[in-house]
This record gives structure tokens, C-alpha cells and sequence, in this order.
């Protein structure tokens, strides 16, 4: 096992390979890998986000649903007061019309009542006139009494 | 299996198997093969993983891609946890070492015969297939590491820190200079020697015992299939030596360099 000059061509050999190993070979191998790590890291910190984002938009729908069914419920109470409420006014519409409408026909009635009691007055006057003229017919002189009788008239 | 002038002995076989083809003299002897290999699997490794950067998607990845990004992650961990000073080149080094250091060792796992007989029938009389046997391959990785621990300790302490780094520590009192350096220095220098004597060894001896393994394939048949059971034992047993053995190489060069970032 001698030293020989093989050392001397082994040692260049060596540098030259380190020289060309650092120049050509391991920027881009490292270069490929850093980028690929950096691209998982990437992917993965999508996917966290997305995941994160599902859940935020599940917790939204659930919100939103939550607020329509609570809105409905309240269109559906304000509704059910409106309708009592529109039965409610029907209701005294239709009581203070009858009460209108009962009013009306005793007032009517009142009226047909005083315009019958007139005439029935009118009548009896007459009727009282004519028998007070049938018996003074008989007993009193027409001219004497002819004054009492206009007067008797007028106040009627 | 014998090349020309080495007689078919035990001996003569692992004598052959241990020997690199080389050319040159003396100092300046090339290991032709060990070279060969060693670039070889460099270049395959810097191809593979290069043509992967170049496709990389950052969408979904092919197989490929996940098992280059795979290795690199590791690393890139790996340095991390180790590391905390920020520099560019500790993380393409460790990839750099741990993959082609796995990929040298790897060549461990091809059984011992395939490619020296097949060279030798191409008329190639030597041929050693794993580089991290061969300790110039070992060492030229722990020196060049080595390098880069002067390099970095002087960038970031500049010189005089790394001196009064050398000079004084453990002990914090002028009269214990000679001491401290003696000290440091010895610690420093068994990081680069121990680092390829580690890489070497494990695989040296990993390489001896395939070698013995299969040299019972020459007995007779009892040895010989009691040589399969053992050669498959020792090969799953080695896959988890050379992966240990690339990785220690990787995080010790880690531990190494960012003790050189250290500011005491």
C-alpha cells in the first residue's frame, strides 16, 4: 500500500466533483424541494381555511335558518292578530249597524206613530166639531154662537 | 484468474486481487483502476443526480426524483442537526462524499471474480474494482477534507485565531505552548489519517474476506457451497458495513468542519 500519485489525481478528482456538485446538482435539487414544501405548506393552509370556511358558512346558514323560521312565526302570530282583529271590527261594524238600523226603524216608527196620533186628532176635532155642531144645531141660535164657534175653530 | 508470472496458489490469487493495475514509477505510480472506478462512479453519481435536477418538477415526483430528493433530504438533515453555521458547501460535500463513497464501496457487493477475470480476458493482467480499498483513494477524500478544515478554520478565525486555537488550548498559559501544539496538532492531523485509515481498513478487510470466501470455491463441494452460505451472509452483513461506512465518512467531515466554524 504505497502513496503514489493516484493521491494527486484522486484530490482533483474530489474538488472537482464538491465544485460541481455545489454549482449544479444541489441548487436545484433543493431548489425542487423547498418549492414542493412550500407548495404542501400552501395546500394544507388552503385546506385549513376552507374547512374553516365551511364551518363559518354552516353557522351561517343555521343563523339565517333560524331567522327565517322566526320571522315566519311572527308573520304567521301578526297574521292570526290581524284576522282577529278584522273579525273584531266586522263585528262592531255589524253591531252598530243593527244598532243604526233599529234606531232608524223606531225613529220611523215614532214618526208614523206622531203622524197617525196627528191625524187621529185632526180626526177627533172634526169628529168633536161636527158633534158639537150637530147638537148646537139643535138648541143654540147661529148667529149668537156663531163667534164661540170660529173661536173653537181657530184654537184647533 | 492468474495473471501472467503468478502461479494459480492461494497465495498468488490474493496477491493478484490485491494488486491495482498501475503505470509509472515510484512516486509517480497511477492506480489506473482505481482512478477509473472511482471518477467513473463520480461522474455517474454527478450525472444521475444532475439530469434529476434538471427534470426536477416541483409538482409530483417521479420515482427517480424521490429517491435523489430522498438522499438529499437525508443529508440536508444530516447537516443541519450537525452544522449550524451557514455556508453552502457543507451540504453539496456531504452528498457529494456520502453518495460516491456508497457508490465506491458498492463496487464491494459485485463478486470478486466478475470484473478482474472479465478484464483479464480483454488481456487487462490487473484490475482492483473497489476504489476505498486502495488508500490513495482514501486519503486523497480525508486530505481534501482535510484541506477545507485548514481553509474554513483560517477563513473564520482568521490566522492568529487559528493559531492561539493550536497554541493555546487545552492549557490557557503561555508556558504550555509547546504542549498545546503538540497536542493540537496531533489532533488535528489523526482527524484526515483516521478518516482514511477508517474507510480504508473496514473496506480492505471487507474486500480480504470476499477474497477467502471465495477461494473455498476451489475445494471441493462441501467447502465450496459452505462458501455460498458465507458469501451471502458476509454480503448482507457488508451492505450494512458500506452504507455505516459512507455514512461515518459523511458526518464526520460534518463534525470536522463545523468544529472548524467554532470560534473558541
Amino acid at each position: 500500500m504505497n502513496i503514489n500519485a493516484t493521491l494527486i489525481g484522486q484530490t482533483v478528482a474530489f474538488f472537482i466533483f464538491v465544485w460541481f456538485c455545489m454549482k449544479y446538482v444541489w441548487p436545484p435539487l433543493m431548489n425542487a424541494i423547498e418549492e414542493r414544501q412550500k407548495r404542501i405548506a400552501d395546500g394544507l393552509a388552503n385546506a385549513d381555511r376552507a374547512a374553516k370556511d365551511l364551518e363559518l358558512a354552516q353557522a351561517k346558514a343555521t343563523e339565517q335558518l333560524k331567522e327565517a323560521k322566526a320571522t315566519a312565526n311572527e308573520i304567521i302570530e301578526s297574521a292570526n292578530k290581524r284576522k282577529a282583529q278584522i273579525v273584531e271590527e266586522a263585528k262592531a261594524e255589524a253591531d252598530a249597524e243593527r244598532a243604526r238600523i233599529i234606531a232608524q226603524g223606531k225613529a220611523e216608527i215614532e214618526a208614523e206613530r206622531n203622524r197617525v196620533k196627528e191625524e187621529l186628532r185632526k180626526q177627533v176635532a172634526t169628529l168633536a166639531l161636527v158633534g158639537a155642531e150637530k147638537i148646537l144645531e139643535r138648541s143654540i141660535d147661529q148667529a149668537a154662537h156663531s163667534d164661540i164657534v170660529e173661536k173653537l175653530v181657530a184654537e184647533i | 484468474m492468474a495473471a501472467t508470472g503468478e502461479a494459480l496458489t492461494p497465495q498468488g490469487y490474493i496477491q493478484h486481487h490485491l494488486t491495482n493495475l498501475a503505470v509509472g514509477e515510484g512516486f509517480w505510480t497511477w492506480h489506473i483502476d482505481s482512478l477509473l472506478f472511482s471518477v467513473g462512479l463520480g461522474v455517474l453519481f454527478l450525472w444521475i443526480f444532475r439530469s434529476v435536477g434538471k427534470k426536477a418538477t416541483t409538482g409530483v415526483p417521479g420515482k427517480l426524483q424521490c429517491f435523489v430528493e430522498m438522499i438529499v433530504e437525508f443529508v440536508d438533515n444530516s447537516v443541519k442537526e450537525t452544522f449550524h453555521g451557514r455556508n453552502t458547501l457543507i451540504a453539496p460535500l456531504a452528498l457529494t462524499i456520502f453518495v460516491w463513497v456508497f457508490m465506491m464501496n458498492f463496487m464491494d457487493m459485485v463478486p470478486v471474480d466478475w470484473l478482474p477475470h472479465t478484464a483479464a480476458l480483454l488481456g487487462v493482467p490487473y484490475l482492483k474494482v473497489v476504489p476505498t480499498t486502495d488508500l490513495n483513494i482514501t486519503l486523497s477524500l480525508a486530505l481534501g477534507v482535510f484541506a477545507l478544515i485548514i481553509y474554513y478554520s483560517i477563513k473564520v478565525k482568521g490566522v492568529s485565531g487559528f493559531v492561539k486555537e493550536l497554541t493555546l488550548q487545552p492549557f490557557n498559559h503561555w508556558a504550555m505552548i509547546p504542549v498545546n501544539l503538540l497536542l493540537e496538532t496531533v489532533t488535528l492531523i489523526a482527524k484526515p489519517i483516521s478518516l482514511a485509515l477508517r474507510l480504508f481498513g473496514n473496506l480492505y478487510a471487507g474486500e480480504l474476506i470476499f477474497i477467502l470466501i471465495a477461494l473455498m470455491y476451489g475445494a471441493n463441494w462441501l467447502i465450496a457451497s459452505l462458501g455460498v452460505t458465507l458469501q451471502l451472509g458476509w454480503l448482507i452483513f457488508h451492505i450494512l458495513v458500506i452504507t455505516l461506512q459512507a455514512f461515518i465518512f459523511m458526518m464526520l467531515t460534518i463534525v470536522y468542519l463545523s468544529m472548524a466554524h467554532e470560534d473558541h
